[in-house]
């Protein structure tokens, strides 16, 4: 279908988007990749006034290491993301994760910023996010502030984010030494997880130090599984430590019952995932 | 069997690439949506939000004054020219064909039926401008479940008819006198066996939504629509819309693809033809993906009792089927007529004696269903073969063993089945062996052994299917026998040109198939002229006057044929001309490789091209002979032709997720002579694809009150190629007796063969667990419950031991 008629504005800096969501008032909306956006304005579920296209805001794209973090910019593709080396060296979960994500046409026009700012569940970088513990920095009239991966997945398609702020980075701390997997289970290859599981372990040996575990689409934000994340803290990595662990997976959540899944699968689903992402991940 | 040899024959048979992919596929040529006009408006068509409801009430003015916008209508407005959508196959006398208006008037009946149009000078405005209609509806109770709609209380989608049926038609081999009686058989039969099965509902989600442009400027009235069918098309505006048929003309530029879901007639073919004709101006509407899956009829949906008989050796002794088909809502140009091929399918490639069929059409406030590749056929083969690896596990036999102990026999042919027709040639035997040999059938069943015998979790099942369809339709006779309004032939013209260049036209109407690759190949045989001399053309009632268009498997089958004809005469009418040139008696002349030579001189010899020249300039043309080399034929076969063959199907199923994944895929099939394998290669493995979508993927959902849940491709679920393992083929040949090329047609095999053999893995992986159906599609989730149903079921059991 076609979107209703809307007012198109490309800023030339991050100061420019702020100052342009600010004119535009409620009715603004970021456009980064569009791969999302541009969808439900086709179906008229949304119907914006004015779209800021971030596309012309320079070094939105980049992504650097700054010591502790690599630093993503938002406007870095799913391409851009996969193929990058910080990417791959220091948060190898993200590359794998994101190259799972839709089709080779998506990625390379959708975006790393955009799809944590649409913070849709089924989603699968918010849920990666959320076990990297990432930070997201925001920009606003009022200047930047940080905002941490628990604090900034709010609800359903909602984020921490005020309607005149904006997603301009994403920093990652560092893993070093652990091992990390993204189960991803859906139903074609190019869709949506019905459930997936972002799993990261650090082991010493033959004890798991300390394990994190955050689901995909099992409530309405992505969900660290604090009952799988207990019971490996300091346990011997083993079958059975890991079988029990992951029995905990569905613990605390409330997965949704639609035309893809039942909510009682998704919960069978999450403890199946979560066993095999933490095998993976912890190289057993 | 006689075969003609025909032509040399370096052609037919070679991979040539296809000629009309560059422009298919890099999109620069003409659909039609890039056909813009002078003066051109375009229409946005509003749609009901309601399953069933009378229009109480419609203000189109609001929208009249919107910029961009020139008209906005409603039903009401264009009652008396927009005519009325026909039905062409009513397939009993009785059967119940409510009336069908395009634009909806006074009531709707599913949702996505058109209320309303806008027509602005863009797109855009056009769409805007839907959205300032008042339309207020009441609401009426809604009927989705077929055997729901049959009860006595249930509510009526047509309350004019008093019914929710549309027709029972039985077929009943003792009454017909083509075999026994299922009641005696299944008294006397050591096993009897029952099982329900459930034909989704599908969308066909062909790649190109419609479109369609209507121009009324001129003489004639033009229509440019992206259908399977512009000669029915032009036929049917004349006969519903009282406008003459001579003053109307269609064309089907490119067309990318159909699968069936374009063999139709559509509400919006009308509406536009109406509204060009109401403003006197070009129009064009072009339906998003959204209205495309919502409004263009779907596929399936019917429900399937079928009982099987047998002695205890696994030999058949009776068969019995009890359809529900759902219509949908209104009936579109073959929807009763398609759940009525799978009558003659059912009994498969086995030698039954006794078989009783009886189908029940019902009404639904669901979007018609109708043609959707194999139509009725992959229905049937999928009860009958899913139900014959049942048996087999009944009996404790192997799969492939109860069949042969029940195929017709190569040396059994030609073969009149229960259901009465004459299968003319096939080798089962042949096509199965050489599967088996590239499925490597035993080791596969050995490494199932052991996964079962090791309860792995990853289980191994193995999928038969040994299917044949009919197809090349029709006989114009046996379509008459039930009760189809047209008939069954094929027409095409050869045109030789003066510079020896040739022009085909042909009646069929390809919208991806390759028939002007296919059909170049067979003109440069019969004619000895270079492939790339010859023009294909297709799908304009101007040059293509003449046709009955293309679906059913029978472009090649039935179109290929009327070209070999035709070519056959354009030599026959060379011929005297050539001896004219070569001053010989035409006795004397053979013609090959494109050249008349006289016998035993063969240094003289004229080429066709120089029988062209000598008729253009006709300046000594010998008397009597009618100056031109042209030449048309028209063909109507009879009997279907019956390609056949074994598909093989290794499936992995994860027991702890329910997940399947296709480890391996075997597809042998005969379709006779083979014209370019590289085609048919691509049908067979789209057709696969599309069989194994309906296993395992795509299933149109409607909620109980009557809105389609799967109204995108985010929740339709059509898989891409990751998705799809590497298909092994294979071919037998068994070439089709009784015709020119010993072609039988294999667009709808890969369909028809592909979906039991999935879901027949799927369950095989399952048995040990005590799974004996997974209901389609074999989504992760449905193996999974299946799997928990079972064990429950196992744990009650012993239980009460
Ligand atoms: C066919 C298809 C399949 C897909 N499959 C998957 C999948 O398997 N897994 C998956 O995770 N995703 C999938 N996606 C979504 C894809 O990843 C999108 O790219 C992503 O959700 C949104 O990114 P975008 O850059 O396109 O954002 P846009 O569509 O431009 O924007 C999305 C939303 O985020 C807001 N936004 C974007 N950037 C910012 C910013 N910097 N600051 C503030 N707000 C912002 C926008 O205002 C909008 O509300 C799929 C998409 C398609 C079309």
């Amino acid at each position: 279908m076609i979107p209703a008629a809307f007012e198109y504005t490309r800023p030339s800096s991050v100061d420019g988007a702020v100052q342009a969501l600010a004119e535009g008032g409620e009715d603004a909306k970021i456009l980064a990749g569009g791969q999302s956006l541009i969808p439900m304005l086709r179906l008229r579920f949304a119907a914006p006034s004015v779209l800021v296209d971030l596309g012309g805001v320079g070094g939105m794209r980049d992504i650097h290491d700054d010591g502790e973090h690599i630093v993503v910019g938002a406007m870095a593709t799913h391409h851009d993301v996969m193929s990058n080396q910080l990417i791959r060296e220091h948060a190898p979960l993200i590359a794998q994760a994101t190259a799972t994500v839709a089709d080779r046409q998506v990625r390379h026009l959708g975006t790393f910023g955009g799809s944590l700012a649409h913070a849709d569940p089924a989603g699968d970088l918010p849920g990666v996010a959320s076990a990297l513990d990432a930070t997201f920095e925001v920009a606003g009239p009022s200047g930047r502030r940080m905002v941490s991966a628990s604090e900034f997945f709010v609800d359903y398609l909602t984020t921490a984010m005020e309607p005149d702020e904006l997603l301009v980075a994403v920093h990652i701390p560092k893993l070093t030494g652990w091992g990390t997997h993204y189960e991803k289970f859906n139903r074609v290859a190019q869709a949506w997880a019905l459930v997936g599981v972002a799993a990261a372990v650090r082991r010493s040996n033959g004890t798991i130090t300390e394990a994190r575990v955050a689901l995909t689409n099992m409530g309405t934000t992505p969900v660290r599984a604090h009952g799988v994340e207990e019971a490996l803290a300091d346990a011997p990595a083993d079958e059975g430590t890991l079988r029990d662990a992951a029995a905990r997976a569905a613990e605390g959540t409330s997965p949704t019952s639609d035309l893809s899944a039942s909510a009682d699968y998704r919960a069978h689903l999450a403890t199946v995932l979560t066993r095999r992402a933490l095998h993976a991940a912890g190289g057993l | 069997m006689t075969v003609t040899e025909h032509g040399s024959g370096t052609e037919v048979g070679r991979d040539r690439r296809r000629k009309e992919d560059a422009r298919l596929i890099t999109g620069r040529t003409m659909w039609t949506e890039n056909i813009t006009l002078p003066g051109m408006l375009h229409l946005a068509i509003l749609r009901s939000p309601m399953a069933h409801a009378r229009i109480s009430h419609v203000d189109v003015s609001p929208a009249r004054h919107l910029p961009g916008v020139i008209d906005a209508f409603c039903g009401r407005d264009i009652a008396d020219i927009q005519g009325a959508l026909a039905c062409a196959w009513p397939v009993t006398e009785d059967t119940v064909v409510p009336d069908y208006p395009p634009l909806a008037v006074d009531e709707v009946r599913h949702t996505g039926e058109p209320v309303a149009v806008v027509a602005a000078r863009d797109r855009a405005s056009a769409q805007d401008a839907l959205e300032a209609i008042e339309i207020d509806y009441e609401p009426l109770p809604v009927v989705m479940d077929m055997e729901a709609a049959l009860t006595a209380d249930s509510p009526l989608v047509h309350s004019a008819q008093g019914t929710n049926k549309s027709y029972t038609w039985i077929f009943d081999s003792a009454e017909a006198g083509t075999g026994g009686a299922v009641a005696d058989a299944e008294a006397e039969a050591e096993v009897v066996l029952s099982r329900r099965y459930r034909q989704q509902r599908l969308v066909p989600a062909f790649m190109e939504p419609r479109s369609v442009v209507v121009d009324p400027t001129g003489d004639q009235i033009t229509m440019w629509s992206a259908t399977q069918i512009p000669h029915i098309l032009r036929l049917m505006l004349a006969m519903c819309t009282g406008t003459p048929e001579h003053k109307i003309r269609v064309i089907a530029p490119d067309v990318g693809g159909g699968f069936g879901g374009k063999l139709q007639i559509t509400p919006e073919e009308f509406i536009t033809f109406a509204a060009a004709r109401r403003l006197n101006r070009p129009v064009k509407y072009v339906e998003s993906r959204s209205e495309s899956m919502l409004s263009a009829h779907h596929g399936r949906d019917q429900i399937q009792d079928i009982t099987l008989s047998a002695r205890g050796d696994g030999t058949i002794t009776g068969l019995s089927v009890k359809l529900l088909a759902n219509m949908g809502a209104y009936l579109g140009i073959v929807t009763p007529g398609v759940p009525i091929l799978g009558a003659f399918m059912f009994n498969a490639i086995y030698k039954v004696p006794a078989y009783r069929f009886e189908c029940t059409g019902v009404f639904t406030n669901t979007t018609k269903t109708d043609a959707y590749r194999g139509a009725g056929r992959p229905e049937a083969t999928y009860a009958i073969e899913r139900l014959m690896d049942e048996l087999a596990a009944e009996l404790d036999l192997d799969p492939i063993e109860l069949r042969r102990r029940n195929w017709i026999n190569h040396d059994e042919f030609p073969y009149t089945t229960v259901a009465g027709l004459t299968y003319d040639s096939g080798n089962y035997e042949a096509a199965t062996d050489h599967a088996m040999q590239l499925f490597d059938y035993d080791a596969l069943r050995r490494e199932q052994a052991e996964r079962r015998a090791s309860g792995d979790p990853i289980q191994l099942g193995i999928g038969v299917s040994t299917y044949t369809e009919m197809c090349g339709l029709a006989p114009s006779r046996i379509l008459g026998q039930l009760r189809y309004g047209a008939g069954g032939w094929e027409s095409a013209s050869v045109r030789m040109l003066p510079t020896g260049k040739v022009e085909v036209v042909t009646g069929t109407s390809p919208h991806g198939q390759g028939h002007e690759t296919a059909w170049s190949q067979i003109v440069a045989d019969q004619l000895g002229v270079p492939f790339e001399d010859v023009e294909v053309l297709h799908g304009d009632t101007r040059t293509s006057h003449k046709g009955l268009d293309t679906y059913g498997s029978r472009s090649l089958a039935v179109g290929g044929t009327a070209l070999v004809n035709a070519c056959q005469k354009v030599v026959d009418k060379a011929k005297p001309i050539a001896a004219h040139l070569l001053e010989c008696d035409p006795s004397d002349l053979e013609f090959t490789d494109g050249q008349f030579r006289v016998k035993g001189s063969p240094s003289s010899a004229k080429t066709l091209a120089d029988c062209a020249l000598a008729v253009f300039t006709s300046h000594e043309m010998p008397d009597g002979v009618e100056p031109t080399l042209d030449a048309d034929a028209t063909y109507d076969p009879d009997n279907f032709s019956f390609p056949h063959g074994t598909h093989l199907c290794a499936t992995e199923v994860d027991t702890e997720t329910g997940r399947v994944t296709i480890r391996s895929y075997v597809a042998v099939d005969d379709v006779g002579r083979v014209v370019n394998p590289l085609i048919v290669e691509g049908q067979v493995h789209g057709g696969i694809a599309q069989g194994v979508a309906q296993a395992l993927y795509e299933e149109a959902v409607y909620d109980a009150d009557g809105n389609l849940m799967t109204g995108t491709f985010v929740d339709y679920t059509v898989p891409s190629p990751a998705d799809l393992p590497d298909f092994v083929t294979g071919r037998t040949e068994t070439p089709a007796p009784g015709h020119p090329l010993g072609a039988k047609g294999v667009g709808e095999a890969g369909t028809i063969a592909s979906t039991p053999a999935v879901v027949n893995a799927v369950v095989d992986a399952l048995r040990p667990a005590g799974v004996t159906d997974v209901a389609m599609p074999c989504t992760p989730e449905r193996v999974w419950q299946a799997i928990q149903a079972a064990q429950q079921k196992s744990a009650t059991e012993g239980g009460d031991r």
